[in-house]
């Protein structure tokens, strides 16, 4: 890569270091310097990130098209609001609830998984897009007659996270400086999201790694070549869940409120477009793509005030506007590099690729035929 | 009254435009290997942009008959669909033909959140209602009732179905269709005009799903810019159900599952002792789609492909 300046290829500690200052002081540049409703947008960008990087698991490693992610960020969110909300009355610790919602997550992975092995492409997509908005249904009408999920109102007064005492969803007053819950939450948020950095990194050189790509590459000479398919292809559901029950628990706390409305298909779609856009399979690629796509819609809020500097008065309600623009960034992105931004070596030299080679690499990766 | 036979009518009535959407979805998928994810909203357009028009015509001139009126409002329909689906096509699809298949998936959900919002901007968030013109005649037919709307909506349905299996089997056109779904190649080495082809079938597709969309906000009474996301799901759980590629697929895959929706909303409640109830129908289309692809991943109609070709 050009973009990184030679000084710091050459001491990469330097530049490790000077990132980890960045990140650590970052909350406080941005509330100085945007205001403070951006710490919390830097938190969702976080969140997203753990959220993309889960499916990246599925999507990215596995090839395994997936758009029902968010219904196992939904099952996370639910599961800490019913053990640690005035909901069922049970006020668990965060460090037991947020472990189960992620396993959770992965049984339901599992459970979606088992059935849909045998369909590839977008078959699985439409399946797991169905699955996604089964689940999203139930949460919105098991609340008769018997209250599980409080219906379309959903589960309020959760519990934040806090920490040997110490709440991360209070203010404090930290050497003369008041700190908010967003900043408290961005640390944690951001302790979460290196785990599963860490986490995606080892699993993509592993034994597991690479035998999820032989099965993108090509499942029936994976299976040839003796590897488990259906047990690996599990793994990847299952590992790729738990992700998103994690990144769900996480969510619940922070917000404090859940309802069904937060997990629908267009929130699935984020997530795969900010794996698509950044460069799948690709961790940076996918990191960047989550941030993106969290900041984007929320800088194009300043639309209106723009407008008004522009045209003297508000023409079209920002609210309104920005959602079409993001679409068709989407739309322009995929015609102008469909790689992504930060495409993996490999996808790199895919589309690089002499023309006939590519076709028959493109049909390999999404083969619809079941 | 009858709940069975009600029922059964009513999703008669449903499926058959679901099955018209469904073709749309079908058609684009035979020949492009493609879900046209927006498909659902290209639905919409034509259901809000009929309202518009027959709105307008109704407040200019208010005696005017609905026999006019309503025609004119599904002609607009239908041409700024077909316009839309052409448009789509040759900037979100056509470029992206050589691209790895998630590239066209991408760009399609762009173009559905792009006519969503578009939509909201152009009529409001709000709910717009479908003006009194509509014949609302009822009849009692085997201790249920059907209205005069319901006749109207499944007779021009099937002779729609009609026309369209007629296009595609008989003219030169449709032959050229049915060439290029089964090899693009090998079609274009015959002197057919790919690109046109696949113009041809997404301006058809369009026309049908403005159809549907006018039948769905007179069906309702109301149009609504997020009314396309549903249908087009449940349209390509149909178009899966009766396997995709196929037109006879669609066409029976939609009356189904209007007619599984139906049902299974009228006695669910019965089924599970009133633990859940007709508000679960949306679950139904999913739930189908899933059992069918788990158990027969080619649909009802599809062939069976192995797995590698």
């Amino acid at each position: 890569m050009r973009s990184v300046p030679d000084w710091l290829r050459r001491h990469p500690g330097l530049a490790f270091g000077l990132l980890a200052v960045l990140l650590a002081v970052l909350p406080f540049i941005v509330s100085i310097g945007l205001g403070r409703g951006w710490v919390r947008v830097l938190d969702f960008a976080l969140l997203y990130a753990i959220l993309a990087l889960g499916l990246n698991i599925v999507v990215g490693y596995a090839g395994l098209l997936d758009l029902g992610y968010i219904a196992f960020y939904a099952l996370g969110a639910y599961l800490f609001a019913w053990l640690s909300s005035p909901q069922f009355g049970l006020h668990l610790p965060f460090w037991l609830v947020l472990p189960s919602g992620a396993l959770l997550a992965g049984g339901f992975g599992v459970l979606l998984g088992a059935p849909t092995l045998r369909l590839r492409g977008d078959y699985l997509a439409i399946v797991t897009l169905g699955f996604g908005e089964i689940v999203r249904i139930f949460m919105n009408n098991l609340d008769a007659p018997v209250n599980i999920t409080n219906g379309p109102q959903g589960i309020n007064l959760i519990d934040p996270i806090s920490i040997g005492g110490f709440s991360l969803g209070a203010r404090h007053t930290i050497l003369g400086v008041h700190v908010f819950p967003p900043t408290f939450y961005y640390y944690l948020f951001l302790f979460f999201t290196l785990f599963t950095i860490l986490v995606a990194m080892r699993l993509q050189d592993s034994r597991i790694g690479r035998a999820w790509a032989a099965i993108r590459e090509d499942e029936v000479a994976a299976a040839a070549m003796g590897i488990d398919t259906r047990n690996i292809k599990l793994l990847a559901f299952a590992m790729g869940a738990s992700f998103g029950g994690l990144a769900g628990g996480l969510f619940a706390a922070f917000q404090g409120f859940i309802s069904p409305e937060s997990f629908n298909l267009m929130e699935s779609v984020m997530i795969l477009c900010m794996i698509v856009l950044g460069g799948m399979g690709n961790i940076p690629g996918v990191i960047l793509g989550a941030v993106l796509l969290t900041v984007l819609p929320e800088a194009l809020r300043y639309l209106g005030a723009w407008q008004r500097a522009a045209l003297g008065h508000v023409v079209v309600d920002p609210n309104d506007l920005r959602m079409l623009l993001f679409g068709l960034a989407m739309v322009a992105m995929m015609l102008y590099r469909p790689a992504g931004l930060l495409p993996s070596r490999q996808r790199r030299r895919e589309f690089r690729a002499e023309d006939g080679a590519a076709e028959q690499e493109a049909a390999s990766l999404y083969d619809a035929k079941a | 009254m009858d709940i069975f036979v009600q029922q059964l009518i009513n999703g008669l009535v449903l499926g058959s435009i679901y099955a018209l959407v469904a073709l749309g979805y079908t058609m684009v998928y035979g020949i492009l290997e493609l879900i046209n994810f927006a498909h659902g909203e290209v639905t919409m357009v034509g259901a809000m942009s009929a309202l518009a028009v027959i709105g307008a015509l109704l407040g200019a001139y208010p005696q005017a008959p609905a026999l006019l009126v309503l025609p004119a409002g599904v002609l607009a329909a239908i041409m700024v669909c077909m316009a839309l689906g052409y448009v789509i096509e040759r900037v979100a699809y056509r470029p992206l033909r050589r691209a790895p298949r998630l590239a066209p998936l991408i760009t399609a959900i762009g173009v559905s959140i792009v006519l969503q919002n578009a939509a909201m901007l152009i009529w409001g968030r709000s709910y717009i209602s479908f003006p009194a013109i509509l014949p609302h005649g009822s009849h009692p037919i085997l201790g249920a009732v059907i209205t005069d709307l319901q006749i109207v909506i499944v007779t021009l349905s099937v002779l729609i179905m009609l026309g369209l299996t007629l296009l595609v089997e008989r003219t030169r056109l449709g032959r050229a269709m049915r060439a290029t779904a089964q090899s693009r190649e090998v079609a274009e080495l015959m002197g057919v005009n790919v690109n046109t082809v696949i113009s041809a079938t997404f301006i058809i597709g369009s026309a049908l799903a403005a159809i549907a969309g006018v039948m769905v906000s007179a069906y309702y009474g109301l149009g609504h810019y997020y009314m396309g996301f549903m249908l087009g799901l449940k349209a390509f759980s149909a178009a899966v159900l009766g396997g995709i590629g196929n037109l006879a697929g669609a066409m029976l895959g939609g009356l189904l599952l209007g007619v599984i929706e139906a049902l299974g909303a009228g006695y669910i409640g019965d089924l599970t002792g009133g633990f859940l109830g007709s508000n679960y129908q949306d679950v139904f289309a999913f739930m189908v789609l899933i059992l069918v692809l788990v158990f027969r991943p080619s649909g009802l109609l599809g062939e069976r492909v192995a797995q590698r070709a």
